[in-house]
Parts: C-alpha cells; structure tokens; sequence
C-alpha cells in the first residue's frame, strides 16, 4: 500500500454567498498560499530545506517545522487550516488528521479514516450567532446595569463621605456634649453625696439611741425575773437557778462563778445591775420567752443602703460588643430593669428588720439624688450616642477602604450575600467577607475562606476573587475559595466545585464584569479569509 | 486509593479511627505483626537447623509411572507423612507432603494451576536400606531420597543443585484433637510445640507447667483486641531448601524492598500475608498487599525456582554463608581456595495447609519462566490502550470534572487512553451503582469518551454495602454468598461503605455470579469502552485484624487462614470474566488489582499500591516491579507522582519519565492532595511531561509485541539485566536500571536536583546507541551520563530492531491505522532483529482466529527483511512503513526495495555524524514480504 493521497484538494469556500473555487494544497490557510505554488520547489517555512512540490503533502515529513505536510498526519508538529464555511476557521494539530474523530465542523481533517463526519458548521454558526448574540445582549445590558452601578456607586461613595465628614462634625460637637454633661453630672454627684451621707448618719444615730433604749427595758425585765422573792435584790442563788449563764459550759453554775458574774457582790439592786446585766445578757434567757433566739447576731450594718447605689453603676459598660447590631430600643429594655432591680433586692430585708429600715430620704435630699440621676442619664446617654457615631464612622471609612474595582463599579455587593443551592449544600457567598457551606439537612456551617483579595490575570484582576484561612481541613490546608467572575445581568453563584480538596471554585455572575461592547455590530461569524 | 479520611468515614467506628489516627504519616508498625507475635511463625522460627526427626520408611516406597510415593515418619512423634514426588514435563520436580491419615482434610490450593501438571516417567537408579536414586530424566539429573534422617537432594552430575531438609526444618504440626477433648493418654507425647522438634531432648526441662504456657498460641491467640480462636490447633509446616553455589535469590513479592532478597538472620523474615498496609514503609519485609510464593535462585551457571504453593500466612527466612563477608574476603576465600562454597539457605514456614513444592530447574532464566508460565499461566494479553497512559485520581468529582479533565488533554495536546473514577462515584460507596448527583448520565459521559476514541475505568471493590435497599447486597444475602464469621452468620467488617459484607469469591457459583453483574443490563450505566478496578481486596477490613479479615472466619468448610492468600486473585478472576462474557467472549478484559497471588498473571495488571510523593517511593518502583515481573506479573506499574502528599514539580516530572517506561503507565492522588493533572505546572513541565507520554505511545507497538511475547511463553515484560546477561555478575544487583524486553535499556534519573547518571550498559560484545541522539556506546562499562530535567536515559540494543509508530495521535485507538518506523540498530556485526506483532488490539480474534500479524525483521549481509512468522494467520492492516532508520550504518550508493517481484529505488539519507541511514517512505504495507537492499560499489568504499 503505498498511501499516496491527493496532493491538492478543491477548497470550496463561501464568502458573501458567491461561491469561490481556490486551489492550494490540503490543509493549507489562504494566507500561505502564496508558500504553496504548484510545480514550483518547496521551501519548508523555517527555511531548513527545499524539496520538489510532489513531496508536499506527501504523507511523509521532510520538513522539521512540519510545513511540506499541512494536509497530512506525518508532522508531529505540523498544523492543520479548515475553512469552516459557516463557521470559524480553525487550526488543529495535524496528528487530529484521519484519527477518526471528527475535529472541523467542514469534516476536512477525515478525509481518509473511514469517520463519518457531518458538516456541521451552519448549525454550529448559526448556534454559536445565536450564543454570541446573546451574549452581546447580555453583555450590552450588563455594561447598562454596570453604569447604573457606577453610578450609584459614586453617588454612595460621595454620600458616604459627606455623611462622614458631617459624622466628623457632628462627632466633634458630641465629644463636647459628653464634656459638659460630665461636668453637670460631677457638679450635681456632689450635693447628692453629702446629703445622703447626711441622712445616713441620722438615722445611724437614730437607731443606736433606739437599740439603747430597748437594752435598758430588757434589763429591768430580767433584773424583775431574776428578782425570785421580789427584794428589790438579785442574789447569787436566785441568778445560779440560769444554768444558761455557766461561764465554763461545764453544766453546772457553781457559786464561785456567779460570784464572778456579779462582780463579787452576794446580791445586786437595780442600779448595780447593769454591771452584772453587761456581763450577763448575751447568755440569759428570758423566762417568759425561753426559745427566742437572740437577734444580736444580724448584720444590720450590711443592709443599709438599699438599691440606690447599683445606679450608679453604668450598665452599657458590659454591653458595648453587643452594641454594634442593636438599636436604641436596647436602652429601654436596661431601663426597665433598673426599674424592676430595686424592690427584689429590698424586700428581704424589710420583712426581717422592718422597724429597722431607713426612712425615706427627706424631699430635699431626695430631689438632689432625683436630679443627679437625671444628670447620670443625660450623661451616658450621650457618651452612648458618641459610641454609637464612633463605629458609624468607622464602617463607612471600612467599606470606603475596600478596593472596588477601578469604577467601584463591585460596591453594590457589599453587605450582601448570594446563595447558591446544590443538592448537598447552601453555598452563601458574601463579597468581601466571607464564604461558606452549609449542609441542607442539618449541620453546622463551614467556612470556606474569608476575603482575601483580587487574584484575577495581570490584565484584570477584577476577574477572581481569592478568599482564604477558611476552616482548617483534616490533615490538609484550610479551606479557600475562588470565585471567578463573568459579565450577567444579574448577579448570581452559578455553580460551585471542589477541584482539589478544599479548595473550592465559584462561579459568579455580574453586571460588574461587563465589558463596554466592542463595536455597535459585532460580526458573529467572523468572516472566512475570502 | 485506600486510606481512611476521618472526615469522609462519618461511620466509621472509633476503635477503627484510634487505629489510624496515630499512622498519619507512616506506616504504624504497631498494626501488623512481627513473626514473634504470629504464634506459629514463632513456634517454627525457635526450631533451629540440626538432625531432622523425620525418616523416610522406604519398605512403604510405591512407584506408578510417573508418581513415587513414600511414608515419613516422625520419630518424636510417630505421626506418619506422604511424600509425593512428580517429575513434570519441562524439567521440574514436585514435592508434596501431608499427612498421612489426617484428622481431617488439610486445604490444597485450587486454581492456581492452569491444569494438572503434566508428568514424565520417573525411574529407581538405585536403592538400598539409606534411600533410593531416581533419575530425572536427560541431562544427567537424580534426585536422592536419604532414609534418616530425611532429605531430598537434586543433583545434577556430580553436583548438587539443591536440597530438600538438608537443615531438619521440615515440621509438619499434624491434626489433632484439642487438650480439653482429647483422651489424657499420652499426654508426655503431645508436648512439643512442634512436631518435628528435634531438640526435645536439650528442651525436656520446659516440660509441664512451662509448656502449657508455651503452648499458649497453639488453640488461640490474640493480637491486640483480636482474639483468633483456632478450632483446629495448631497447623503449620515449614521446610527448608539449600542451595550450593548460589548467592543471588530474587521473587517472593510483594515486599517494598531491593531487587536481591536480603538475608534474614537477626530480622524477621519476608512475609507474605495480603494486607492493607496504610503508608507503607520501604527498605523492609513487612508484608503488602500481595503475595507470589515463588522464589528464583540464580548464579552464573544456573536460574532455578522455587513456587511454594500455600495460600495461608506466610513467612520466608533467608540465609547466606557468604552474606557478611566482604567483597575482600571473598576475593581472599578465592585466593585461598576456600573450601567453602558459597550457599544459600531458604526456609519457609505456612500457617495451614500441606507442602506442596514445584521446583523449576531451568537453567536458563527463559526456561525458568516458562516452566512456571506451564503451571500458572501467562500474563493476559491486555487490550492495546491500557498500554497507554492511564489518568486517575482519587477522585474525578462529577460529570462535568471528568469532561474538562478530558479536554485538557486535547488543549495540551498530551495522549491519554483511560480516565479513572474512584470510589466517590459510586452512589454511598455501593459498587455497580453510580452517585445521582455527581454522575447522573453515565452512559452519556462514557459516550463522550467513546467519540474521542478513549476508556474509562470505575472501580468495583469487593466489600458489600450492607443495606436492604442495595440489590447487589440484597441478592448476595439471598443466594447465601457472603463469607461467614466463626458462629455461623455472615461475617460483616468495616470498610469504606461503612458496615459491609464480603462475597466468598472461593465459591465458583458467587464467582460465577459476581461476573453476570457486569452484563450490560446488570450494571446500569456501563458501556463496552468501561473497564474495573478490583481495590481492597486483600480483603481489607478496617477494624479486622492486622487490618484484614479474621482468621476464623469461614469460607465454606475452609477457615480463612487456609485461603487468605489467595482471595484477591478470586475477585480479579471473577472480575475479568465477567468483562469478558459481557461481550460475548469476544472482547479482551481490562482489570487492575490490588492484591494478587501466584495466578493473579492471567487476570490483569496489577500495582504497588498506596505509594508515596517521595523520591524513595519512585525509586522503589523499580525493583517492586521487577520482581513481579520475575514471577509472572509482566504487566505492574506504581502510581505516578505518588499516591499520598503532593509531589514537587521535579518529582513529578521524574516520575513520568520513569512510569512511561514501566508496564503500568496510569497517574493516580489520594483524595487530599492538590491537583496534579499534567498541565497544571506551567508550560516547561507541560512539555516535559507530553514529550515523555509521548515518547510511551510512540513505543506501543513494542510493548505491545513484548506482551504478546509475555502472554506466549512468560517472559517478563519490565526484567532485571540479569535475566538478559544471566553470565555478568555485575549485572546481578542492579536494580535502579532495567530493560524493557531485551532491546531497550532504561536507566531513569530518581535522584533529587540529579546532574547525571551512572548506567551500566552489559554485554561485551554489545553496543548500545542512546535512543534520543543515537549516539553507540560500548557495552559491558558503567557510562556517565549528564542529564538535565529533559533527559530519559535509554539505549536501544545493538542487534535489535523495534518498530515505532511515530506518530502520536490523542489515544492508542487513534493510532491504528497509523504507520511504522522501523529502528534497526546494528550490532558491531552489522547484524539486527526483531519483529512485528498487530492484531485488532482488543478481541480475542488474535487467538480464537488466529487474526494476526507476526513477522519477523532481519537485517543482515546489508539486507533488511520481513518474513512471515505466522503463514496461516490471517489479518489485515493498513498500517506501512513510511520509514527505516538504520543506526551505526554506512552510506550506501543505492538502496532497493524489493517486493511482488519487483525493485523499486528508495530514497534515503545519511547522516555522517552519528551513521544513521534513513530510508525515505518505502510505503510497504505492514503486513507484507519484502526486503530492503542497501548497495556498496566497492569503488567508494575505500
């Protein structure tokens, strides 16, 4: 079998629908036809040799650079050229050549193996017309959307800023406020501390005389109890009847130690009494009341001051982290349990000491204690309100901080999150910030990578997001996304993978990435070299 | 593939986890025993050479015509043995020894032997009350049989070529009743723990309380929290075999170790016991995934072998009189005229069973291949395009991966032939099934690889999901085809489907079965261009002892200690033919295996297992691969790039310069690692890695050739140099180079940031020209090559002619119709020959209608033929020769074809340089007579 196969082939081509016949050998581009003239010595295109014209295409490789054999599979380097009427012109390697799979949609590249390829390149035309077509529409509209973006964009970025700069003004006047309102509620703590000091120390002076008063008539109670044969004495043997009184504990009360107790005396009157009473009454028990126990032993001090004082202490303080999402409906709710705190502390204490608790506040104290608080609120309110301007600003400095894109044209997906559901997860992408996984039936959330930055061709950038330092992978690296972004109206994950594992792809379309559209008619089937 | 990843094994059992956690980075030795923690490797290793018990009672001695039986007996015990002696066809003795009247049957390996083997006369020389001399046929050749004690010597004239129990190790430990059971008799007698021990005197003292906790693994015996009960006692045998004058023995695989067997002494010994060993460690005896008990001795005289067939665990010990010494000292020895030969000791020890011994006498290393090709078989002969390259991973996600996967080989323009999906792509790991998400058009996605010409592997792995809802399961359990635990109930494991059941592949109706399942109609979504991929079939199971099933477990009547070996070849077996009776018959199977026994040849491929991105684990695949290859398994490879971590640009590029020279050319990554597809390491490597694949399918047609050859009369494919140059000592070691065939000799560079490489070329009156600049280098000299990471030193054999097919298309398919290029490289005889084997490259047709092309090439007296080597075959091709490169040429004036009768000038040129002749587009058909005529005017020539 010797394999000579045709040297030249008809090319038929279409160009404007007038049918063209050129002549040049197989596989040949129209562009170098001119390298290919019939019966005239070949110059292989690098120049290494030249050879006679019948060896082009002669199913064997003469030239190094592959050019004597366009047509044919002996080349390894060689390339094929198909016309592709109808569609677009294409190079294939020459070892596509008589390999059985049909390559050109003009079915040129098997001429020889037996395949049978269909001419498929007017539906490939008209397919990919169609495609480009839409894609011209989407990418019109998208460039449409992209300037309404830009737009917005500048108009946010301005508005932020001028609403900074207004913060920053309004900031400063607030610093001032606090400053003052600081000093008000200073000036204002001060006579509200004296007067309650003052209050206090009454009423300390108050209930000693009182508990005075109640010892001297549990004295002559006892001293009349003791007083067995009502001589108007206490005698050693009446007082050794209180077995209770035995200094020792030993249980018994003998005479030495009552005489001990009384101070040496063999009896006492009632003036002596209160000698022996000191040394007596934290022992003695009553013998009327025998089982009441003694109440000497309540800290009454500790209960002073009821309630009053936990006002001062600033609840926002512990609450600042929270402070960031919630609103000002939070201070209601702390009002309220300022409210509500008081009487659950208070009521214990007066049902044990009820005679014991402090009178009310006089009206001129309590309308010191009434004002100062009034300042306290004022004050914090607005060391509140500073707080709260404080991070406004900061945000809005974050988000104007963050690269997007040369016409900040990415700016509207900030704060947003888009998600994607596939058959195992919600994937949830959110733009410079975060992506993650969550299984759809039950299971905690996977985080996938946080905002790292662009990562697209040296020509774009703004083609791939890169987000890293996800949730760390057994045995492996964290988890890290890539999120490749193409020109659509709208913006949409359209599909996720994980190519390797743990490292993720995303698939993200939006109007961001649109391209200004070359021309106002683009040409979609690039014409033939016709 | 074949790792635990803790977060994919949410059902995985916490007992399982703790057992691999600790082993993340190398193997945990711990998991695996050592011979003293395998009770009966033990016992028989504690017994040490001296005067063997056994005699051989020759009053007992039968003789049929080609049989001779005989009594043994131990003298300890007064348990008696049979001897069986066959003298086979082709130079080859049998020996087989079991007991005489066991308690019950002992388990004989089926199927591993293509047929009864057939026999020669055997006749009595001489015989007197010390033992008889039988002759063996031509050649000068007797076997002695000493009557006490014992022993077997194979002599050859006045020499002896090997010895049977030379050292008294044979024990056999017979049958018997448990110590609960059993009548209390004659209890002093059943006190050794071995029944040949011939050291009961010297060990009397253990009697009693001692020896009843030596006898501690002789009923049961636990490794860590696996207890193996052990209803029949204690089983194993163990023999020993000397052998005079041999220093060099090879074989025994699998064994992550040098190419030369190691000896033993002061180590454990080679084990042979199929396991999944999770990152295995190399240098070492450990055992792995597979087991071929066939050993090869071989010094400058003679290549024998040894093929133990036992299926049970295990253990091969080795020893040398010469291992030790120094090169010195053995020169002195020389010097001095030592009296002392060198030898080789070699012991094997099996857990159950009975002895059955082929010993293959060579001598030739040829003669020892088809000797053991004539008693298992030959390697098959594998579909064309699994000869190319092979794209795997653990695992290809989905449809949509696979598709893009496949077309950047055609943006790369790099060849592949076969696209593999791991075990994620079967639906919750249930084998014959496919994900619905991830794969929910298979037949669509296979069609598409079938329009570009190229194949798919999926893989089916021998544990069954257990779960009602599974129809593979569901019929298993109904057909009563699982294997069985101790008590009776199917026997369940973990593996990677979670809970799972393992099919009895011993039985030929689950076999038989298991193949129908491959039908096209069975399994749903699989098309002719799908081929398999049996994993885990050791088996393993993840929470099963040593990683595998236990022991105990029941196959049949048989306990899985006698089968162990020998159940991953069942699954590939099984496999292979339900490929094969899918297509009628017609079609030629295509079936990788993990785990593999003596046999396993005839099923498939196999490979080395879950390897490792290091420059070690590259290196090992060389002699890994070699040894299969000297028992049987021609068509091996190791996984490109390395199976665990992620390989560096230069590893990698490395190791496909070497994996395009070995059988099994296939990539594969675990799960974890990073993508590796060859594109993805910029367009330097890109090119480096295409030039090399493609430097593979430009050699198809001789691979191609070589495995015919393999599959006609054993030859390995991938050999070591000695089996080529059995007389250069120097050859005998090397195993960093090898040859593919007896043509190409490849040295692969496997070191690290390598600037060049020390080859040996052999042979004395060899030349060898480098195949890349056709440069002629001498032969027998250890050449230095500088090499940059371009470079693949190979050297094609002066002498020798291999057809090309240069032009390297998508797929192997691709290329059928392609032509040749005829490389002829001249010995410095100006002589060379080769041949030239096409077939349709996938049926049956080659041998069912004998539609083929063999021819044979001969150049010589400046004439180049093709001549018939098979007149009455009966195949067409529209391939030709479009060119003959003739090396180490001189420049003729003319050059003629010849053909039908007719001379035809052929144009050719010459380069001066490096003396090539290359003849221009001859254009005969490949499949024709012809005869190319290189003219010399005398006039020119001085």
């Amino acid at each position: 079998m010797t394999c000579l196969h045709l040297l030249l082939t008809l090319v038929f081509a279409v160009s404007l629908g007038t049918p063209v016949e050129i002549q040049r050998p197989r596989g040949v581009p129209l562009t170098k036809k001119q390298f290919y003239e019939e019966g005239k010595p070949f110059t292989c295109l690098d120049g290494s040799r030249t050879i006679p014209f019948d060896r082009v295409n002669d199913d064997y490789c003469d030239c190094k650079d592959g050019s004597d054999e366009p047509g044919t599979a002996a080349c390894p380097n060689g390339s094929f050229h198909c016309t592709n009427a109808g569609y677009r012109p294409m190079f294939i390697p020459s070892s596509r050549i008589n390999d059985g799979i049909c390559d050109c949609c003009d079915t040129t590249d098997e001429y020889n193996s037996g395949a049978k390829c269909e001419n498929t390149c007017k539906e490939l035309g008209r397919k990919e017309r169609e495609v480009l077509q839409k894609m011209a529409e989407i990418t019109k509209e998208g460039f449409l959307l992209k300037q309404q973006l830009i737009e917005e964009a500048k108009k946010g970025r301005e508005e932020k800023q001028g609403k900074v700069t207004d913060m920053q003004e309004n900031k400063k006047q607030l610093e001032e406020k606090v400053e003052a309102l600081r000093t008000v509620k200073e000036a204002a703590e001060q006579p509200e501390k004296e007067a309650k000091e003052r209050h206090l120390k009454a009423w300390e002076e108050q209930k000693a005389a009182i508990r005075l008063e109640k010892d001297k008539a549990k004295m002559a109670e006892a001293f009349l109890e003791l007083d067995d044969n009502s001589d108007g004495f206490v005698s050693v043997s009446e007082l050794q009847s209180h077995a209770e009184l035995d200094p020792d504990a030993d249980g018994t009360l003998t005479e030495t130690e009552v005489q001990g107790l009384m101070g040496g005396a063999a009896q006492v009157d009632t003036s002596t009494f209160e000698s022996v009473w000191t040394n007596i009454k934290d022992k003695y028990h009553s013998e009327s009341q025998p089982e009441e126990p003694a109440p000497v032993e309540t800290p009454p001090d500790e209960v002073k001051e009821p309630a009053v004082d936990n006002d001062s202490e600033p609840y926002p303080e512990d609450d600042i982290s929270e402070e960031d999402d919630e609103d000002e409906d939070d201070k209601d709710d702390y009002h309220e349990d300022d409210d509500k705190a008081p009487p659950t502390v208070k009521t214990p204490e007066k049902s044990h000491e009820d005679e014991e608790a402090m009178p009310p506040y006089d009206p001129d104290t309590q309308a010191l204690i009434e004002a100062a608080q009034k300042a306290r609120d004022d004050f914090e309110d607005s060391e509140k309100a500073l707080r709260v301007m404080d991070d406004q600003i900061r945000n809005i400095e974050k988000e104007l901080s963050f690269d997007f894109g040369p016409d900040a044209e990415f700016t509207y997906m900030y704060s947003q999150c888009y998600e994607l559901s596939t058959s195992e997860y919600i994937y949830r992408l959110c733009p410079f910030n975060r992506v993650s996984q969550k299984p759809k039936y039950g299971g905690s959330e996977t985080n996938l990578g946080i905002w790292g930055s662009w990562s697209g061709p040296e020509n774009n950038k703004y083609l791939v997001m890169k987000y890293e330092h996800g949730t760390g992978c057994w045995q492996g690296p964290n988890r890290s996304t890539t999120v490749k972004l193409t020109c659509g109206k709208e913006t949409v994950v359209t599909s996720t993978s994980e190519p390797s594992r743990c490292e993720y792809l995303m698939e993200f379309t939006t109007p961001a990435v649109c391209q200004e559209p070359a021309n106002t008619e683009p040409s979609p089937h690039g014409h033939e070299e016709l | 593939m074949a790792v635990i990843s803790i977060e994919r094994m949410g059902l995985l059992s916490v007992v399982c986890v703790s057992l691999f956690f600790s082993s993340t980075f190398a193997v945990d030795r711990g998991n695996f025993k050592t011979c003293d923690q395998s009770a009966f490797c033990k016992r028989q290793r504690a017994l040490k050479p001296g005067q063997s018990p056994y005699r051989a009672l020759l009053e007992t001695l039968e003789l049929s015509d080609s049989r001779l039986t005989l009594q043994l007996i131990n003298d300890n015990n007064k348990v008696h043995l049979l001897l069986e002696l066959y003298r086979l066809q082709g130079n080859m003795t049998r020996v087989k020894i079991n007991e005489l009247k066991p308690l019950k049957p002992r388990f004989e390996v089926p199927d591993v032997l293509i047929a009864e083997p057939p026999t020669e006369p055997l006749s009595v020389l001489s015989k007197d009350d010390n033992g008889v001399v039988l002759s063996l046929g031509a050649e000068n050749q007797r076997l002695i049989v000493s009557a006490r004690p014992f022993r077997l010597d194979i002599m050859e004239g006045p020499e002896v070529l090997l010895s049977l129990n030379s050292r008294g190790l044979l024990a056999f430990e017979h049958l018997r009743l448990h110590k609960d059971t059993q009548a209390q008799a004659d209890g002093a007698e059943v006190k050794e723990s071995v029944d040949g021990d011939q050291q009961q005197d010297e060990g009397k003292k253990d009697e009693d309380g001692e020896s009843e906790k030596e006898e501690d693994g002789l009923w049961e015996e636990t490794f860590k929290s696996h207890t193996d009960t052990k209803p029949n006692g204690p089983t194993s045998i163990s023999l020993d075999f000397s052998l005079p004058g041999v220093e060099h023995v090879y074989g025994i695989p699998e064994h992550a170790d040098d190419l030369k067997l190691k000896t033993t002494d002061g180590g454990d010994p080679y084990r042979l016991y199929n396991l999944d060993v999770f990152q295995y460690e190399l240098y070492n005896p450990m055992a792995l995934y597979g087991s071929i008990p066939v050993m090869l001795a071989h010094n400058t005289q003679r290549t024998m072998g040894i093929f133990w067939l036992n299926a049970a665990e295990t253990w091969v010990d080795i020893s040398s009189n010469t291992a030790g010494k120094t090169v010195f000292g053995k020169m002195l020895d020389f010097v001095q005229g030592s009296s002392e030969k060198p030898q080789t000791d070699v012991r094997w020890i099996s857990e159950s069973g009975i002895i059955d011994v082929f010993i293959m006498l060579g001598p030739k290393p040829s003669k020892v291949f088809s000797q053991y090709a004539s008693l298992t078989g030959t390697q098959s002969f594998p579909p064309l395009a699994s000869l190319g390259y092979h794209q795997c991973r653990w695992n290809y996600n989905d449809q949509e991966d696979v598709k893009s996967v496949d077309q950047g080989f055609d943006q790369h323009d790099i060849p592949y032939d076969f696209i593999w999906l791991d075990i994620e792509h079967a639906d919750g790991k249930r084998y014959f099934t496919w994900d619905p998400h991830k794969f929910p058009q298979p037949k669509e996605m296979l069609q598409g690889l079938m329009d570009k010409r190229r194949k798919m592997v999926s893989i089916v792995d021998p544990h069954i999901r257990v779960d009602s809802g599974y129809k593979i399961h569901n019929e298993i359990t109904s057909k009563d085809f699982y294997v069985k635990n101790k008590d009776g109930k199917n026997y369940e494991g973990w593996c990677w489907p979670g809970n799972s059941g393992y099919p009895d592949f011993t039985k030929p109706e689950m076999r038989a079965w298991w193949a129908s399942m491959f039908a096209y109609d069975q399994y749903e979504g699989s098309m002719e261009n799908l081929f398999t991929w049996n994993d885990m079939n050791e088996p393993s199971v993840f929470n099963g002892p040593e990683v595998t099933m236990h022991k105990d477990a029941l196959h049949g009547k048989w306990e899985h200690r006698d089968i162990h070996n020998i159940y991953g070849l069942y699954v590939q077996m099984a496999t292979a033919e339900g490929q094969i009776q899918r297509s009628g018959g017609v079609e030629r199977p295509f079936v990788l295996t993990r785990a593999f026994f003596a046999g396993s040849q005839r099923y498939g491929a196999v490979w080395t297992g879950d390897n490792a991105a290091e420059w070690d684990h590259l290196k090992i695949s060389i002699p890994m691969c070699l040894s299969l290859g000297l028992v049987g398994v021609s068509f091996c490879g190791a996984d490109v790039g390395g199976f665990f971590k992620n390989p560096s640009t230069e590893l990698l590029v490395r190791w496909y310069q070497t994996g395009a020279y070995q059988p099994f050319f296939r990539a594969h990554a675990h799960l974890d690692t990073t993508r590796r597809e060859p594109w993805l390491f910029g367009p330097e490597n890109t090119a480096l890695i295409r030039e090399v694949i493609r430097q593979r399918y430009a050699l198809l047609p001789y691979w191609y050739q070589l495995f015919y050859q393999a599959h006609k009369t054993g030859m390995p494919v991938m050999r070591p140099l000695w089996v080529d140059y059995p007389k250069d000592t120097a050859t005998f070691t090397i195993d960093d180079e090898f040859l593919i065939g007896s043509d190409l000799l490849v040295h692969p560079v496997t070191e690290e940031g390598s600037r060049g490489v020390t080859a040996y070329l052999p042979g004395a009156e060899e030349v060898w020209y480098d195949v890349h600049t056709f440069q002629k280098h001498n032969g027998a000299q250890n050449l230095y090559i500088p090499v940059t990471l371009s470079s693949i030193p190979v050297f094609q054999r002066g002498g020798s002619i291999i057809p090309r097919k240069d032009r390297v298309r998508r797929s192997s398919t691709c290329m059928e119709n392609d032509p040749y290029t005829l490389y002829v490289a001249l010995s410095p005889k100006k002589f060379a020959e080769g041949e030239l084997y096409i077939d349709d490259g996938h049926s049956f047709n080659y041998d069912t209608k004998k539609e083929f092309i063999h021819r044979s090439l001969t150049f010589a007296n400046n004439a180049l033929t093709s001549s018939n080597l098979c007149p009455d075959c009966n195949f067409l091709t529209s391939s030709w020769i479009e060119k003959v490169l003739i090396l180490g040429a001189s420049k003729p004036s003319k050059v003629l074809l010849k053909m039908d009768g007719k001379e035809t000038p052929v144009d050719f040129e010459f380069d001066t340089s490096m003396s090539v002749l290359t003849l221009r587009k001859p254009g005969m058909n490949a499949g024709a007579d012809w005869t190319l005529l290189l003219q010399y005017q005398r006039y020119f020539q001085c």
